[in-house]
Formats: structure tokens, sequence, C-alpha cells
């Protein structure tokens, strides 16, 4: 056996799975978003018809398809900011020399990114309960007024972005403090020497030196956002009021519960171009600020 | 800022980020061992006033967790040991063997990964549908089998084995697939426990796509036996969080058993080639 036909057959197993097994359904998906795919459809394929770009037309024409992308963004424009802000204050806390017992800490605020996302969502419901929730037990304590979390359309999304920020604050924490460790010591104690102050260090040695690091892990987490589904699956079912529908939660909707295939492949193909058109000009900013700086 | 304050400003923030982190993780330990009840009361008690494991035992006699319990493990085993064989294979030949657009090919597969999971999902039930084959374990195992994240994990780890290790076997006659098994296996195993590592976290939590390939509760996993249980129950909270206990808890251990393996797969998955 030659090393040619070698190399083929250690790669056909995998690009045969995912080959039959996401390439051909991505394909076949854009397909399907063309087609009035439904019910009558899967009982029989005779009824399958071709439509054109009538499913994207309708879906732009449709209120809860823009409340979903609406609900979506304001997920993404929220919530990344934030938990990358939780990340890097947690990494920069853990690097600091000051810190003790690091490996403990940095165990137990990675935890929540270990653990199964609908079981911690269930525990997120407990807490945040309107009668009986520990969380509104502390707000009363406080003097705060308290909040109807699960029933009120307006609270029900920041309550799922304080548990995105909870649940994903680790993984980016991680990676950051990687970078962290990259920067050569050196030129931190060159600037303590001329006198620079802790947050012109931060703002002139660690924010550039981490600059590419912050790009990607943005990037990364802008994409993973836009998938938002389980929370609001299990935390609100979508509600109140559909306040917390997101995008893939409406395809799923009209895909596997009223069986509109066609429309739900359109929406999905629409998050994609959304998604890709919000990290591609993130990438255009962060390479521009580069090739500046 | 007082140099003196300044140790208790940073291990104090550090204490109380990590409290909030392991909070909830820890109220869902203390509320599954309450009484019926108990858990709903107000002010919530912190910890159970007479600890019980009824909650347990109506979950695995009633409410089918013993089932959805052997169901996360077997398909999240079967993904892990089946998707390790094929992404092993593949980024090793992308790595040390040289065919006619090995790069292209390559680029093409990371290329692949902005296309999200989701767009695919409604076209695979279709697939897995016409094929017999939703509601059953291989709808769940079959596209999991391999993935590009594998695969580049494989790669760039697989590139650090000296060519000329392979080129001298070669010389003694050795044949690709013993190359393979003899000398490059060995050489992978820790990132091979890195990926099986993060390969089975990822079945065991995974929940869209379980959610939609399986229908019938026979066939629930975990995540998915648990949303379903959480709608039926809702005010259920001791019952629901011991079935969180359930879940999360071998993830949990397994993670911190096997830490050091877990975020090196992270930092190197992260990494821009």
């Amino acid at each position: 056996m030659n090393k040619t036909s070698a190399a083929w057959l250690f790669l056909a197993p995998a690009l045969l799975v995912l080959g039959v097994f996401f390439l051909l359904p991505v394909l076949a998906g854009l397909a399907l978003s063309l087609t009035d795919y439904d019910l009558y459809a899967l009982a029989d394929f005779r009824n399958l018809r071709f439509v054109g770009l009538a499913n994207y037309w309708m879906l732009l024409h449709r209120p809860l398809f823009w409340a979903a992308l609406g609900h979506t963004l304001y997920f993404v424009a929220a919530g990344v900011p934030l938990s990358m802000l939780v990340s890097l204050a947690a990494a920069l806390l853990l690097n600091s020399p000051l810190a003790g017992a690091r490996a403990l800490f940095r165990t137990a605020l990675f935890a929540p990114v270990v653990t199964t996302l609908v079981a911690v969502a269930v525990i997120w419901r407990y807490l945040f309960n309107s009668q009986y929730g520990v969380v509104d037990f502390v707000l009363a304590h406080l003097g705060l007024p308290s909040i109807d979390w699960l029933g009120d359309p307006h609270w029900a999304m920041p309550m799922i972005i304080l548990f995105a920020v909870w649940k994903n604050f680790g993984y980016n924490m991680i990676i950051l403090l990687a970078g962290l460790r990259a920067i050569p010591p050196e030129l931190y104690e060159a600037a303590r020497i001329d006198g620079a102050s802790v947050w012109r260090q931060f703002r002139h040695i660690t924010l550039p030196a981490l600059g590419p690091i912050l790009l990607m892990t943005g990037i990364l987490t802008v994409s993973g956002y836009f998938q938002l589904f389980a929370e609001p699956y299990v935390i609100t079912e979508g509600g109140p009021l559909q306040s917390t529908v997101s995008v893939l939660y409406l395809m799923y909707q009209d895909g596997f519960k009223y069986w509109n295939m066609g429309t739900a492949s359109a929406v999905a193909f629409l998050l994609f171009a959304v998604m890709f058109a919000v990290t591609a000009a993130m990438w255009r900013f962060g390479e521009t600020r580069e090739t500046v700086a | 800022m007082n140099p003196r304050a300044a140790p208790w400003l940073v291990n104090g923030a550090l204490l109380m980020l990590a409290a909030l982190a392991v909070f909830p993780l820890f109220w869902m330990l203390s509320v599954s061992f309450m009484q019926p009840g108990e858990a709903n009361s107000l002010p919530p008690p912190l910890l159970p006033l007479h600890p019980t494991l009824l909650n347990y035992r109506e979950l695995f006699a009633h409410a089918g967790m013993g089932r959805y319990f052997a169901n996360s493990l077997f398909v999240s085993s079967a993904i892990t040991l089946l998707s390790l064989v094929c992404n092993t294979l593949a980024g090793y030949a992308f790595a040390k063997l040289r065919f006619a657009g090995r790069e292209k090919l390559f680029n093409v597969l990371i290329g692949a990964l902005v296309i999200p999971a989701q767009v695919a999902m409604l076209p695979l039930f279709l697939l897995l549908k016409y094929a017999g084959l939703v509601n059953t374990y291989a709808a769940v195992i079959l596209p999991a089998m391999a993935s590009v994240f594998g695969i580049f994990l494989v790669r760039q780890y697989a590139r650090g084995i000296p060519d000329e290790l392979l080129e001298a076997a070669r010389v003694d006659g050795a044949g690709e697939g013993r190359i393979f098994a003899q000398i490059v296996l060995p050489l992978l195993k820790p990132i091979l426990v890195t990926l099986a590592v993060l390969t089975f976290l990822a079945a065991w939590n995974d929940f869209m796509w379980p959610l939609i390939a399986l229908t019938g509760q026979r066939h629930y996993t975990l995540p998915v036996g648990l949303a379903s249980l959480s709608r039926e129950h809702v005010q259920d909270s001791g019952l629901m969080m011991a079935g969180a206990v359930v879940t999360v808890l071998p993830v949990l251990v397994l993670f911190l058993v096997l830490q050091r393996y877990y975020l090196r797969g992270l930092l190197l998955g992260s990494v821009k080639q």
C-alpha cells in the first residue's frame, strides 16, 4: 500500500461521516428552504412544491421572525460584552501575583462551563422563581423591589443573559489567562520603573497584548450566543409573551412542532447569514485596528 | 491603592466570584435532599432540615431516570469511541501523509466550521427519517462520529511527530497500517485522552439534536429526559434538583479528575494556527 492510498483510506471514515451527515444536509437544507415542505409532504413526497424564495419573502413579512431576531440580537449585544468583561476580570484576578489558592479558584470558576446546560437551567428556573426563589428573597432583604423574572417580559431576557454569563465566562477566562501569562514580565517591570500606574499598565501593555485573543474569543462567543436555544426552551419556554423566543427557538417550533420544514430551513439560513455578516464585520474591524496600531 | 489592602481586594473579589459560580451547584445538591415541599417554603432553607433520599428514589422508581442515565452513558461512550477512531485516522493523515490536495481539503473542513450545526438539522432529520433511524440511538451517534474540531486537534498534535521516525519504519518495510498502530498511536496518547474527555462531555451535555432525533421516552438521554420532566413537574423543586444532580455529577466528577487534559484541549483548540 503506498502513502497516497493509505492517506485516503485513513481519511475515508471521517470524510464519509462529515459528507453524509453534515455537508449533504447543509446543501439539502438550502434546497429545502426553497420548497413548501410541510406535514403533507412528510406524508407523501408528491405534495412537495418548489416555491423559490417565497419562504424568505414571507419571513421578512412575519412579525414573529423580526421579534425573534431582535431578542437574539439583544442577547448577543448584551450577553457577549458582559461575558467578556467577567472573563477578563476573572483572568486578571487569577493572574495577579497577589492571588492565593489559584488552582482551586480556577477550578471553581470554570465549573459552570462543564455542567450540563439543561440541568443548570433547571436550577436557574428555581433560583429565580418569584414565589420561593432565593434571588428575590435576597433582593427583598436588600430592600430592593422583587422582580417577577419568569413572568415579566422585560425581565425574562436579562435573566437568561445572567444565566449565560454565569455558565460561560469560565471558558474565555482560561484562554485569556493563557494570554496574560504569555506577556513578558519585563514589560511591566519597565513600566513600573517609569512610574506607570496599574491602570496605565493595563491600558498600554495588557490590553494591546491581549488584542488578538480578545478578538478571537469575542468572535467565537458571538457565534455561540447567536445559537441561543436551550436556555429559553428550558427556563422560559419562549415566554412570557414570546419575549424570549430566539431565532433557533423559532426554527425548532416551525420545523419540529408544526412541521413547516421549508420555512424552518429558511429561518436557519437567515440566521446563518446574519451570524456570518456580524462575525465577518468583527474580523474586518479587528484587522484594521491591528494594522493601525 | 493602599499596598496592604491590595491582597485582600484581589482575594476577596476572587472569593466572591467563586462563590457566585459554585453557589447554584451547591444549592442544587442541598435542595435535592429536602423533603417534598420543603424547598418551596419561604425563606428558602439553605440546608435540608431532615435530609432524605426520597427525591432520588422517586426519580429512579417512577420517572425513568435510570433508563435515561443508561441511554446517556451508552450514547456518549459510543460517540467517544467511534469519533476517536475516525478523527485520529483523519488527523494523522492530514498531518503526516502526503497526498494531492491535502492543504486544500483541510482548509475546506476548517472553513466549514463557520456553518452552524443547526443549518443541517432539518434535512438530517428527514434523512434519518427516510432511513428509518429516527428515535434510535444511531440517530444521535452517527452524525457525531467525526468532527472537524477533533480532526484539527489531532492534526495539530501529530505534526510534532518527527518524519524521520516514520521514514525509518518505512525503510524497514513496515506498512502504513502498522506504522500507525505501533508508532503513531502510542505517541498520540496524551491528545487522545484530551479528545476523549472533551468529546464525552460534549456528547453527555448535548441537547438540541437529541431532543429532535429522539422522539420517544425509551431513548431519551438525560438532558432530554430532564427537560421533559421539568415541564411536567414545575413545582416539584426537590425532584428537579435531584434530576439535575444525577445529570451534572458524572461530568463534573470526570472534569475534576481529568481537568489537566480537558483544559489543555480547550487551549489547543482555540489557538489560531
